[in-house]
């Protein structure tokens, strides 16, 4: 079966340990988690979680079955990718020389990058898209000088 | 009225029809412990907190009611983690309460603190920390109600001791009605429907049945369902004593160490029908050449088990009683009648195999067989004994050798297979079942493991009779290393044992020793007629194996018969 990245969003009981519950299900269970994201919702009593975990569509069913089992997760869902959409953020910080500078004032355009802060030999950029635009803008940055970066992990609806 | 924190934690436990605690002191758990003086609430003090939960685990199995334990923090609390293991692998409800350091000490590395709920989070269904007193009544029933719902399981709950003490308004909140986990369950009619077609079409078709038959009541609609459908029934470990052993339909156990005829049968089958049961890998063996002619429908009340090992061709989400219950409503209705030329000759086929290769041990010699051990126990106690077992070729002698008719009668660590449980367990099912003989099988080696409940028999009378099979070795390692290790016993020779006879002498129990054949039938006589806890010590022939065997990794086909 195909190995692909799934998005799994919970809606979850606001416990401060409901977290530790569902990584200890990933890792107790040998399951990966890639990335995770979780933030308040519009009933403060509920936090949504949204985790991108890889592996075949049977492991991506056992793993729901799994977190549908634990008693402050509410809510499992298999986020398909056309759905609502799906995004993430990265904060890419780049060094700039002469020969660099150029280039990296194009690619910001194209790329549509958001300048955070500009120094003379560096500049932080913010890129919001789906896991695949971060990829590129990132395979992009990386000749030119790619210092440090951060991702938020996925935001999906 | 206000109530002590203590109080409401007795109270609501009453209010859920709880009427027996197995416990330990301990320093955070005082006041409660005054409050069970003050309304001599029924506590059985055992000699270790991990006895504790295991007979809380006993008590479960033995009654089908949720077991509770109470310990102190720290290491008392602690010491309750392989019990609650044992009873998550096995699906039984138990409640573990553990005291906890006060609220404003948490943290702080107090004395006698352990994070508790931490530990226990990836073993038990769910657990609680009760922070504040106004949550203890709540906390208590929805922790019992986690506990019974759905497919059973262990909970937690950790209470401070500022919280024990502290005191609030007493509400009687009647039933819980919780959000999790309804556990009404309706299984899909159209599923229901075909499994009835595929029974009809099949040629060759066997049952399966696990510990989900057991936990969801549903014995009586089994015997009904196959009275009807004439298909033979194999049952797990787990699943020992939900469809009766001496039923001509009985296959007995499949798997590592189950029969020829239920291996070759599920092999040979063209249908599997399995309910509740989860293909442990003890039962499966290769998977890939597990029942390769059949096709599977799995009526599991766990989606997570569904597809888990075994991909199925029919699954259906239930508790086990409503889908018999359902099945046999329909095979009501639709005059339901059984291929018999196909059935005869199917049933020809298993009886053939059982003729070839019935369960069978060299009965001659001088030293006493560990089989005869356990044949005689069955017919002096007429197969209606509680049998609660250690783990080893103890355990499965006791599965192979003893045929139980009734649910919640034989009790063993199945899933973790724990050393240590079957007395405790023994304890916490006398206890609930005081009108029961309740037997221990056990090994030299794994009874050392809660010896020190022989204490706790003695000091409450509870009759509970222990028969140690004593070959001074850690006898199913042994037997691996005699097959796999060239004979290499590393570390398993345990014959510098206690005398266990003076041994039960010196807790003020009855001791008893037999170390020959026809010392046997006596000795098992005098115990039964003793009213209070006995040890009977079999002094039995140490290069016994257990057999059938199925190596690991091996199709369960692939039977070595023995010697």
């Amino acid at each position: 079966m195909e190995v692909k990245k799934h998005t799994i969003q919970l809606v979850v009981n606001n416990k401060p340990d409901v977290l530790a519950r569902i990584a200890g299900t990933f890792s107790g269970r040998g399951f990966n988690i890639e990335s995770i994201t979780a933030n308040i919702t519009m009933n403060p009593d509920v936090t949504k979680i949204n985790i991108v975990t890889t592996g075949d569509s049977r492991t991506a069913t056992k793993i729901q079955n799994q977190l549908k089992k634990l008693v402050d997760v509410l809510q499992v869902s298999h986020v398909r990718e056309t759905k609502y959409g799906q995004r993430e953020m990265a904060l890419i910080r780049i060094k700039l020389t002469q020969e660099t500078k150029e280039e990296v004032e194009k690619a910001i355009e194209e790329l549509n990058c958001r300048v955070i802060t500009k120094k003379s030999d560096s500049c932080t950029v913010e890129v919001t898209g789906t896991g695949n635009e971060i990829d590129q803008a990132l395979t992009r940055f990386g000749p030119l000088g790619l210092e440090d970066m951060s991702r938020s992990g996925i935001v999906a609806l | 009225m206000k109530l002590k924190g203590a109080e409401i934690l007795l109270k609501a436990l009453a209010e859920e029809g709880v009427d027996t605690i197995f416990g330990y002191p301990g320093g955070v758990v005082l006041d409660i412990y005054d409050e069970i003086y003050k309304t001599q609430f029924k506590h059985i003090l055992v000699r270790h907190e991990q006895a504790a939960a295991h007979a809380a685990d006993g008590y479960a199995r033995a009654s089908g009611n949720v077991g509770v334990c109470l310990v102190t923090s720290g290491p008392g609390a602690t010491n309750t983690v392989t019990g609650i293991v044992t009873a998550y692998m096995d699906s039984i409800p138990i409640v573990v309460f553990t005291g906890q350091v006060p609220t404003a000490l948490i943290g702080s590395d107090a004395f006698q603190e352990a994070d508790i709920t931490g530990i226990t989070r990836p073993c038990t269904k769910h657990n609680f920390i009760v922070r504040k007193v106004e949550d203890l009544a709540r906390t208590v029933k929805e922790a019992l109600f986690i506990a019974r719902s759905g497919r059973p399981g262990p909970v937690l709950v950790d209470l401070p001791k500022d919280v024990s003490q502290a005191e609030t308004e007493y509400q009687e909140s009647g039933p819980l009605k919780s959000a999790y986990h309804d556990p009404i369950y309706i299984p899909n009619l159209e599923a229901l429907n075909e499994t009835l077609q595929m029974i009809k079409q099949a040629k060759k078709p066997v049952i399966m049945v696990g510990g989900g038959v057991i936990l969801g009541k549903a014995s009586d609609e089994l015997r009904k369902f196959v009275d009807k459908v004439q298909i033979p029934v194999t049952h797990t470990l787990m699943g020992i004593g939900a469809f009766p052993g001496t039923d001509s339909l009985s296959l007995g156990m499949p798997g590592m160490h189950g029969t020829y005829y239920a291996n070759m049968a599920i092999t040979h089958c063209d249908l599997l029908l399995t309910i509740g049961a989860r293909f442990d890998d003890r039962v499966t063996g290769k998977l890939d050449e597990f029942a390769p002619n059949a096709k599977i429908i799995h009526i599991d009340i766990d989606a997570a088990s569904i597809n888990k090992n075994v991909l199925v061709d029919l699954p259906i989400i239930s508790d086990s009683r409503s889908a018999l219950q359902q099945l046999n409503k329909m095979l009501h209705q639709n005059h339901f009648t059984i291929p018999e030329d196909d059935r005869r000759k199917w049933l020809e086929q298993i009886r053939q195999w059982k003729e070839y290769a019935p369960l069978s041990y060299h009965r001659e010699g001088e030293k006493i067989k560990p089989q005869y051990v356990i044949e005689m126990l069955y017919k002096l106690t007429k197969g209606d004994a509680i049998i609660t077992t250690e783990v080893g070729q103890n355990q499965m002698w006791a599965a192979q050798f003893y045929l139980f008719n009734q649910p919640n009668t034989f009790l063993s660590s199945g899933g973790l297979g724990t050393m240590g449980y079957g007395f405790p367990a023994a304890i916490g099912a006398q206890v609930a079942r005081p009108d029961k003989t309740v037997i221990d099988i056990a090994g030299d080696g794994s009874i050392q493991m809660n010896i020190q409940e022989l204490a706790t028999v003695v000091n409450y009378n509870i009759p509970v009779k222990v028969a140690i099979l004593n070959n001074g070795f850690l006898g199913m390692v042994r037997q691996w290393q005699e097959i796999f290790y060239g004979e290499r016993y590393s570390h398993t020779n345990i014959s510098q044992i206690p005398d266990f006879v003076r041994l039960a002498e010196a807790y003020g129990a009855v001791g008893l020793r037999a170390t020959k054949p026809e010392e046997v039938i006596p000795l098992i006589e005098e115990a039964l007629n003793i009213p209070g806890p006995v040890v009977m010590d079999f002094a039995v022939d140490p290069q016994e194996g257990v057999y059938p065997m199925v190596k690991p990794g091996s199709p369960i086909s692939d039977m070595d018969l023995g010697k």
